[in-house]
């Protein structure tokens, strides 16, 4: 049985329809890149799994369990972190206070503490008073990797987590990865950057206008069914 | 000049219970940036809660003020679960028209309950009590004592913002309550927890409230104004700010009254449209907002 099924997703902004009947079904252990066009619904789909726009109960299943419609607290609590676009730091909280504020409600029974975040990133450690947003973009988007760590998810959401970084940043970043997946963590990467979504995931689904068009492994899928996928006719 | 002395330092105490008045105030725009026109009842509220326990039940003092603090915490704690979570959204109109109505309906209550007729909490001999500071200053050991318990509970308010997960929490979804819910927050829950503190921390001015002078029913709306300037002029957002401006508020009127009693009131309001000329956010306004 799949970790987390979406079963013919919709989803609404008022009257605006963003997602169209979306079926997907994520295993555990597995590295997903959802990638699209600006617009295309990546974040959305992330947005509805974790809570933060409705849906109906059974079009989200996470452990067998209908959670579409809960509230994103609940779900955060059985299991499902977000790392949000825009990295979204707490300014008024510390680079550690950041970090230990993603482990109050819920700290699993993993690997992920304060230490191993630092040595995941070890850079921060070192910036651990300084308020959040004093800290590089790069700095800060670890920060956000490691504040959703910091509750050992069974599943890690991440939206857009290259967007606005040098390439050689993005590069540290990415090199986390390994590390994430090695604790049996099943990571879904929304990215506007193919290569690098590509680079790391071991299934992919591309959104255009809110619709699945296509889906499968990296390996299998020829760069013109993705640029097709991808940008449409 | 020790007459000007004199009527600063009264107005420094003074100050001490505008900061009391205005910290529950502070804290709960600080953290879910509700203005709560009915917090100045609420007050008065509180201290016909600790005047019903001492005189109904005959109860001593003190044990009446942990009882109806603990009674208080549950008020705001329920208001705010059951009523005024429901109103917090973009629009900022909801809850001041809630709270507008919260307000009647509290004056209302407490008169038909209590009648118009003034009361206060006794404090026996303390009421009267004094220091002398020597060069024919003195200072009243209920003042005094009002201004240690402001400086007290802005201290504690600290801490629990700043040591605490639970104020690590208030912060977040002071900044960011949507992410904050990412990270399992459940904002109703903890806006609710904010507005039992801030009704404690309301418990504790209106027990000063009582001791310093009369009250009635219908005196929350001025307390609400003086908690207001408060907040303002010392920047909203920071809980010392607050008590800075509760002393500029009181200093001003200790002033204004030793010139004419009439002037008492309206130089604290003075005070507080010059300090809006000069510092518009405040002058203690948080860094971040």
């Amino acid at each position: 049985m799949a970790l987390l099924e979406t079963r013919e997703l919709s989803a609404f902004y008022g009257d605006f329809q963003a997602l169209f009947g979306i079926s997907m079904a994520f295993e555990a252990g597995d590295t997903v890149a959802v990638i699209g066009a600006n617009g295309a619904g990546k974040s959305t789909l992330l947005k509805t799994i974790c809570g933060l726009v409705a849906t109906r109960p059974d079009a989200v299943v996470f452990d067998g369990r209908p959670i579409g419609g809960l509230r994103a607290a609940q779900i955060m609590q059985l299991g499902i972190a977000m790392t949000p676009e825009g990295r979204k730091l707490f300014p008024s909280l510390t680079v550690e206070e950041n970090l230990l504020i993603g482990a109050d409600r819920r700290k699993g029974s993993g690997y992920w503490r304060l230490e191993t975040v630092y040595e995941l990133f070890p850079g921060l450690e070192a910036r651990r008073t300084a308020a959040a947003t004093a800290l590089s973009g790069g700095q800060q988007q670890m920060v956000a990797i490691g504040r959703a760590l910091m509750s050992n998810p069974r599943l890690l959401l991440c939206d857009e987590i290259s967007l606005g970084l040098a390439p050689v940043v993005i590069k540290d970043i990415y090199a986390a990865m390994p590390a994430i997946r090695a604790q049996g963590t099943t990571v879904v990467i929304v990215e506007q950057d193919i290569v690098q979504a590509l680079a790391v995931a071991n299934r992919v689904y591309c959104l255009q206008e809110g619709r699945v068009t296509l889906q499968g492994a990296p390996a299998e899928l020829s760069r013109e069914a993705i640029h097709e996928a991808y940008f449409g006719h | 000049m020790a007459s000007g002395i004199d009527i600063v330092l009264q107005g420094v105490l003074l100050g001490g219970l505008y900061g009391l008045f205005a910290a529950g105030l502070s804290l709960i725009f600080g953290v879910m940036r509700l203005v709560n026109l009915a917090h100045g009842d609420l007050i008065v509220l509180a201290a016909f809660a600790i005047l019903a326990l001492v005189n109904g039940l005959g109860w001593p003092l003190p044990l009446a003020v942990v009882v109806a603090a603990a009674a208080m915490f549950v008020v705001g704690y329920v208001l705010q679960y059951v009523v005024l979570n429901r109103t917090l959204g973009r629009d900022i109109l909801p809850p001041l028209l809630l709270t507008f109505g919260l307000s009647i309906f509290i004056q209302n209550g407490l008169l038909e309950a209590f009648t118009a007729d003034s009361r206060r909490l006794s404090a026996g001999d303390l009421e009267t009590a004094s220091i002398a500071l020597g060069g024919g200053l003195a200072v009243g050991v209920v003042p005094l004592l009002t201004f240690a318990t402001a400086v007290a509970v802005i201290v504690a308010l600290n801490q629990i913002f700043y040591r605490t997960a639970m104020g690590r929490a208030f912060r977040a979804v002071s900044d960011d309550p949507v992410t904050a819910q990412l990270m399992g927050i459940d904002n109703r829950r903890l806006f609710a927890l904010a507005m039992g503190i801030a009704m404690v921390v309301a418990t504790i001015a209106a027990l000063f409230l009582g001791i310093r002078a009369n009250f009635d029913p219908s005196i929350g709306p001025a307390r609400l104004i003086f908690a207001f300037e408060a907040v303002i002029i010392g920047g909203l957002g920071s809980l010392w700010g607050t008590l800075a401006g509760g002393i500029v508020l009181g200093v001003a009127q200790t002033v204004g009254a030793s010139i004419s009693p009439e002037w008492q009131l309206l130089a604290g309001h003075l005070a507080f449209l010059a300090v809006l000329l000069v510092r518009p956010r405040g002058f203690f306004p948080r860094a971040i907002d």
